[in-house]
């Protein structure tokens, strides 16, 4: 079976989608001619047309404000946003328009807001955010961050299918480095559902996107000291899986947050609340976070090394764990 | 601060003040408007007149409206006289001074008035206010308070007409403020790139809250801004019911044809605060003097009588009618219950 790349494994989601269902079109900067900055939407053009894979101008808001216009006509629209960091530009039409609109007035919005995350390639401050939490906070929306080939197709597919807007952050690290034998059936991977990547008993650590591979590295490394760490990849971020969340923490009574995102009011933060009201008593330990430190995502390669979570930082969080 | 004003503006007359700014649009000749038509917009222009005045003058004053009123006193032409001419499947995306638009489109009084009261069955079941109301049965599009967000949304909505290869255009509604925002120019631009079936129509009413048109923009006319989208753009005389529907007329005849969107620019005048609690004492007396002589209904009931199409009882009649509507409409949405405070959980996702 041939091996089939992150990027690929989204540009085949959306692909199939768009056989599927005639509702589903394509808008963005770049999308057509071109294939996406990332070439995500490669050849999409040719076989589904211009009415479907539509070039923009540089037009954020208008892209996300588009997008929901359609959409309440009732088509299926997946807007890309070059990089994600761009998305700041659409902010108010995600979060006040798109999030509010099924509760305000029953207009569901069934748009997906896709596009490449995270940092490791030297994109400096603008080409490598993590925009997550900005969003996170916004009751309508929901926040899908693959980590696998598998589930970026499937979270994809789910996502375009999905009722309500969903952001899709594909980490942009992974799109060629990650690659696997993917099911020749179709398949989708539910929304809302994280899964453990590595099983592990004593000691969890909540992760995902790019994290979980250092998440998996380090857990590698702690076998040699008797630390076996479960890998949870939460996959979706909004709505959290609470159930899987809990069900790993209150088995293994110890357990970190790990992710690329900074740190003052990131994920972590919340996932750590949760804990300490639903499984306080199971805990044998203070929940840790392993982040980003606060600070933009910098350029130049010291500077993001320093900067991105690795396997050392995590090495350590664990000893500091055990040690309870 | 005093603009100069577009030719007509001041006449006072209906019917014959437009000037084209741009590129100029085709005129073919007016069409004669059936007396029904005008019956009926006469009828949606008192309608909203006074369901507004009853909200504004009344209702709110009595305690009964919470938060934030915002009325088109003086500006009901535009909205009744663009909206009576879509055909059901034709979208429209009003903003807060088009309450003519919401009625002529289907929404009735007792539920406007239950929307404004916060009760169950307004358009919202308590959720939003005033005009924040959408269905998407009428196809009517729910506003929100960051100004011109639906500007780019009409244009996906006429992008999606392009796609299904449907035969269809949208209205999109603002104000002058709504013009300085990002997402007014992107939305125009996107909307002009692809040449999409919008009529983008300015309630240029000349006052953004307290900011008057020369602190706004540094154009004469909002119309000035079409060039820069590659649509034509007109002024026209807001308050002239007659020029609205043509102008409109003339712009949705462009969009079903396919040669692309038109922006329209009402000037009229905002005869109130920007709220019911702003006393508008910014605004020079002279100014609300000289817009009431031009009254946008008692402008057309005078062309009307003139013209033989109605009699002054046929419009003592609409008066009356509107009137009582409103009146019943007060007495249903008091009666109408809060909606269930727990129902503040439900409908944030597909359920």
């Amino acid at each position: 079976m041939s091996q089939t790349t992150y990027l690929e494994a989204i540009r085949q989601g959306i692909w199939e989608e768009m056989e599927r269902d005639d509702r589903v079109f394509i808008l963005g900067e770049d999308v057509g001619a071109y294939g996406g900055a990332f070439k995500v939407t490669q050849g999409m053009l040719d076989r589904f047309g211009a009415l479907r894979v539509i070039d923009t101008p540089i037009s954020e808001s208008a892209i996300v404000g588009a997008a929901i216009g359609a959409a309440y006509m009732g088509l299926r629209p997946v807007a890309e946003m070059q990089f994600i960091d761009f998305i700041s530009c659409a902010f108010d039409q995600i979060t006040n328009v798109a999030a509010k609109s099924r509760y305000r007035w029953g207009a569901g919005v069934p748009i997906v807001v896709r596009g490449p995350s995270g940092g490791g390639v030297h994109g400096g401050p603008f080409h490598s955010q993590n925009p997550e939490m900005y969003f996170f906070h916004t009751p309508g929306l929901k926040i899908v961050a693959p980590a696998t080939a598998y589930d970026a197709k499937g979270l994809i597919k789910s996502a375009i299918r999905d009722e309500d807007p969903v952001i899709c952050l594909e980490h942009k690290f992974l799109y060629r480095r990650i690659k696997e034998t993917l099911p020749a059936d179709e398949y989708t991977v539910p929304i809302g559902k994280a899964a453990i990547r590595r099983r592990g008993n004593g000691m969890t650590v909540l992760t995902y996107g790019a994290m979980v591979y250092v998440a998996l590295d380090a857990a590698a490394q702690l076998t040699h000291e008797g630390i076996d760490l479960e890998v949870v990849d939460l996959r979706t971020l909004l709505p959290l899986d609470r159930d899987l969340v809990l069900e790993s923490v209150r088995k293994n009574s110890k357990v970190f947050v790990l992710h690329e995102d900074t740190r003052t009011g990131g994920i972590a933060g919340e996932i750590c609340a949760i804990i300490n009201e639903e499984a306080f008593e199971y805990l044998d330990g203070p929940v840790l976070r392993v982040t980003a430190p606060d600070t933009p995502v910098p350029f130049s390669p010291p500077l993001e090394e320093y900067f991105l979570p690795k396997v050392s930082d995590v090495l350590a969080t664990a000893r500091r764990l055990a040690s309870y | 601060m005093e603009r100069e004003k577009p030719a007509g503006v001041a006449s006072g007359e209906v019917g014959r003040s437009r000037r084209v700014t741009r590129k100029s649009v085709s005129r073919p000749v007016t069409r004669a408007i059936d007396p029904e038509t005008h019956r009926r917009m006469l009828r949606f222009m008192a309608l909203a007149r006074e369901l507004e005045d009853r909200i504004e003058r009344k209702l709110y004053r009595q305690g009964k409206i919470l938060g934030g009123v915002y009325v088109g006193r003086g500006q009901e032409a535009i909205g009744v006289a663009s909206a009576i001419q879509t055909l059901p499947d034709d979208v429209i995306c009003p903003s807060h001074r088009d309450m003519g638009a919401f009625l002529v489109r289907g929404m009735t009084p007792p539920r406007v008035l239950a929307q404004y009261m916060g009760r169950r069955d307004g358009y919202t079941r308590g959720r939003d206010g005033n005009l924040h109301m959408g269905d998407l049965g009428l196809n009517i599009i729910a506003f929100v308070s960051m100004l011109a967000d639906s500007v780019p949304i009409a244009a996906g909505i006429a992008l999606s007409f392009r796609i299904r290869k449907q035969n269809r255009v949208v209205l999109c509604y603002f104000g002058d403020g709504a013009t300085s925002r990002g997402d007014w120019h992107e939305g125009m631009n996107l909307a002009g790139v692809r040449k999409l079936p919008v009529v983008f129509i300015c309630n240029n009413n000349q006052y953004a809250y307290s900011t008057p048109l020369a602190a706004q923009m540094a154009v004469a006319n909002v119309a000035d801004r079409a060039a820069s989208y590659g649509m034509p753009g007109e002024t026209i005389d807001g308050n002239d019911v007659l020029a609205v529907y043509e102008s409109v007329r003339q712009a949705i005849a462009r969009a079903r044809a396919g040669e692309g969107p038109t922006l329209i620019e009402c000037r009229t005048f905002r005869m109130t605060g920007h709220s019911a609690h702003d006393d508008a004492s910014y605004v020079p007396k002279r100014l609300f003097k000289e817009w009431e002589s031009k009254d946008p209904i008692l402008r057309y009931e005078q062309w009307l009588l003139r013209e033989g199409v109605l009699r002054r009882t046929d419009i003592d009649y609409v008066h009356r009618s509107v009137i009582e509507e409103v009146d019943r409409a007060v007495e249903w949405a008091e009666d109408n219950p809060y909606p269930p405070a727990e129902d503040c959980l439900r409908g944030v996702y597909h359920e």
